[in-house]
């Protein structure tokens, strides 16, 4: 007679003590090197925070209309600088001057908040994020030039030419990696496409914008399509930069996608092929939703690239954030606190280059997790 | 005529130079199940690939269904829609729910509207006995649930003619039988069946032929008691041997 199998149950690991100084002692103290690099560095941190928490908090000056406060205080940072100017560094100088009207471009920004989170989270079923898709990519950029630009039912005009600031760098980068989004598509399925002509074609668009920098992209959109262009035509300046953005971008989408493609096995596309379905039905239903999902933290990292790209727009004569906080520390009002307004584009670009690195690393983190099951 | 369902002449192909399928002449009437067996790169995948068309075959004729496949997409499509496939490692679609997986076919392809192709996914899905997962994710299923699910998606394109390319070979041992069951299920309802497969046991109880392949070519092909008692070729015999030693 066989004998009964009784399994062995389950027992806690052995329990480590004191894992907070094991965490140090791994993490700070493990080797001469690493004992001699913590003590360095406590030091140097020990010698600069005091000083520029000082200067930047604690004896900062934050109030006043005019710099007689920030004068009289030359040891601490003059934030009431772009307290009075904040308006102008973030919206441009339409809605720095017309303070009554900020409200649109803050209503467009609200929706552009509420729209990506709720396309980037996975709170909505795939179905209405499809809509919701279609709706941003659409009726959202329509609403904004309407809302941002005015001149129908009774909004005050805010020329292009009178854009600036945060709100011109959030339209150029949000503007391109969303235009450029399709185009990168169309390009990545073309540069594995059979047919050679179109193979060869992307490849060549795609290989033509990495070659050159952006800066010069837009140098030659600005300076040099005009010549090319007959005189009556004039081609708004944000317009141009944001098409030389959209098609510097677009090749670098593609690259990311085509990533995103290769990884998708072949047993899909012959399961796809054996169920009948044809060329578009198998890329649009089955290898694209799987491929843009892996793209999603490549894309994401070129776009992080693409929005500190946009300060190069300032060659050409726009005022993003960058530059519409330095235009505060040259004028006469304001003038000689560069460091005010350096630190303070440093901190936008900080946040909101930060935020979205920390966006594809938890994107990256669950496409792993996901591969794992 | 058209009592054939797969007719397959002096069929021949070539991956480069490499001569893969030599002179393959094969014929499976309605209705038939036929088991295709031999070593590692003997060309079983290659062939029953080639009935579907994701291998293109280079000179011969393959008709399927009295539809002759050629360069014309038209033939490929109209094959596909009679011809199911299983393959080795399931190919789910990942992105998709179960249901989904058996569903998005019959929708976009043949226009079924979704409730519909719902209802007899559904029916299928009973079939294999897998209907209650029908929420889940492929992830989140067993290998043989997996392939069963596979079968299923085949399924709801209502073909005539079902391919399987070894469907258990990627499975743990427990999970084998569950497949072949419903195999053997499928067996029972008529359908025309070509697999690629090592399981003897099924071969033995299903199949109506048994083809044994070695280098690209048909060796021998018999009815099961014959080809497993008193195989006519040395090669055969010797395959024989060296899967029951396993
Ligand atoms: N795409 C390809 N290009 C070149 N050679 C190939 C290709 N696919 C298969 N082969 C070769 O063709 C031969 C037959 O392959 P096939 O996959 O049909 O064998 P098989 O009988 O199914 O073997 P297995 O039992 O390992 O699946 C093998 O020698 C293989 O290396
Ligand atoms: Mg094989």
């Amino acid at each position: 007679m066989a004998k009964v199998f009784v399994p062995t149950p389950p027992s806690p690991p052995p329990n480590s003590s004191t894992p907070a100084i094991q965490w140090l002692k791994r993490n700070f103290f493990n080797s001469p090197f690493s004992i001699v690099m913590t003590l360095l560095s406590v030091y140097v941190i020990w010698s600069i925070v005091p000083f520029a928490l000082n200067w930047a908090i604690l004896d900062a000056t934050w109030t006043g209309t005019d710099r007689t406060g920030c004068d009289a205080n030359p040891d601490g940072a003059c934030w009431a600088a772009l307290r009075v100017r904040f308006w102008q560094v973030m919206l441009g100088r339409f809605y720095g001057a017309n303070p009554e009207e900020i409200w649109r471009p803050l209503v467009i920004f609200a929706l552009f908040v509420v729209i990506a989170y709720l396309l980037l989270s996975e709170t909505l079923p795939g179905e209405y994020r499809l809509y919701l898709g279609g709706f941003a990519l659409i009726v959202f950029p329509v609403l904004t030039y309407g809302l941002i630009h005015g001149g129908m039912f009774g909004l005050k005009v805010a020329a292009t030419s009178q854009w600036g600031g945060f709100m011109l760098t959030l339209i150029l980068a949000v503007g391109g990696i969303v235009l450029a989004f399709p185009l990168g598509i169309v390009l990545a399925l073309g540069r594995r496409s059979s047919l050679p002509v179109v193979q060869w074609l992307s490849i060549t668009f795609i290989e033509f914008w990495r070659a050159n920098p952006l800066i010069t992209i837009l140098f030659m959109a600005s300076n040099l399509l005009p010549l090319f262009l007959p005189s009556e035509i004039e081609v708004d300046k944000v317009a141009r930069a944001l098409v030389a953005i959209t098609l510097f971008q677009s090749a670098y989408t593609a690259e990311a996608i085509r990533g995103g493609l290769a990884s998708i096995p072949k047993g899909q596309f012959e399961a796809a092929d054996s169920l009948g379905f044809k060329y578009h039905h198998t890329m649009g239903l089955i290898v694209l939703p799987q491929a843009l999902k892996v793209s999603i933290p490549a894309i994401v990292n070129t776009f992080i690239a693409l929005f500190k790209d946009t300060t190069l727009v300032g060659i050409v004569g726009l005022l993003d954030v960058f530059r519409m906080a330095q235009t505060v520390s040259r004028s006469t009002e304001w003038k000689g606190f560069d460091y005010e307004t350096y630190i303070f584009s440093a901190l936008i670009f900080f946040m909101c280059c930060y935020g979205m690195s920390r966006y594809s690393q938890s994107i990256e983190r669950k496409l792993n997790r996901e591969h794992k099951d | 005529m058209s009592d054939l369902a797969i007719i397959i002449r002096n069929m021949n192909k070539w991956y480069g130079k490499f001569h893969v399928l030599k002179n393959i002449n094969m014929e499976v009437k309605v209705g038939e199940k036929i088991v295709v067996c031999g070593p590692s790169g003997s060309g079983k995948s290659t062939m029953i690939r080639c009935v579907n068309r994701l291998e293109e075959h280079q000179s011969g004729d393959i008709i399927v269904d009295g539809i002759e496949l050629s360069d014309d997409l038209k033939s490929i499509d109209k094959v596909r829609a009679e011809v199911g496939m299983c393959f080795q490692h399931f190919n789910l679609f990942p992105h998709l729910t179960v249901l989904e997986n058996c569903t998005i076919a019959p929708q976009w392809i043949r226009k079924v509207p979704q409730k519909e192709a719902e209802e007899a996914a559904m029916r299928y899905l009973e079939r294999v006995k897998i209907a209650d997962q029908a929420l889940k994710y492929p992830g989140q299923l067993s290998g043989g649930q997996q392939q069963r699910v596979a079968i299923a998606r085949s399924l709801c394109m209502e073909p005539k003619i079902m391919l399987f390319d070894e469907p258990t070979s990627a499975l743990d041992p427990e999970m084998i039988s569950e497949v072949l069951e419903t195999m053997v299920n499928l067996a029972e309802t008529g359908m025309t069946m070509v697999c690629v497969t090592h399981e003897m046991g099924f071969a033995r109880s299903v199949a109506d032929r048994v083809v044994f392949m070695d280098g690209g070519e048909i060796v021998e092909e018999n009815v099961p008691e014959q080809f497993f008692s008193n195989p006519q070729m040395d090669r055969t015999q010797m395959f024989l041997e060296q899967i029951i030693r396993h």
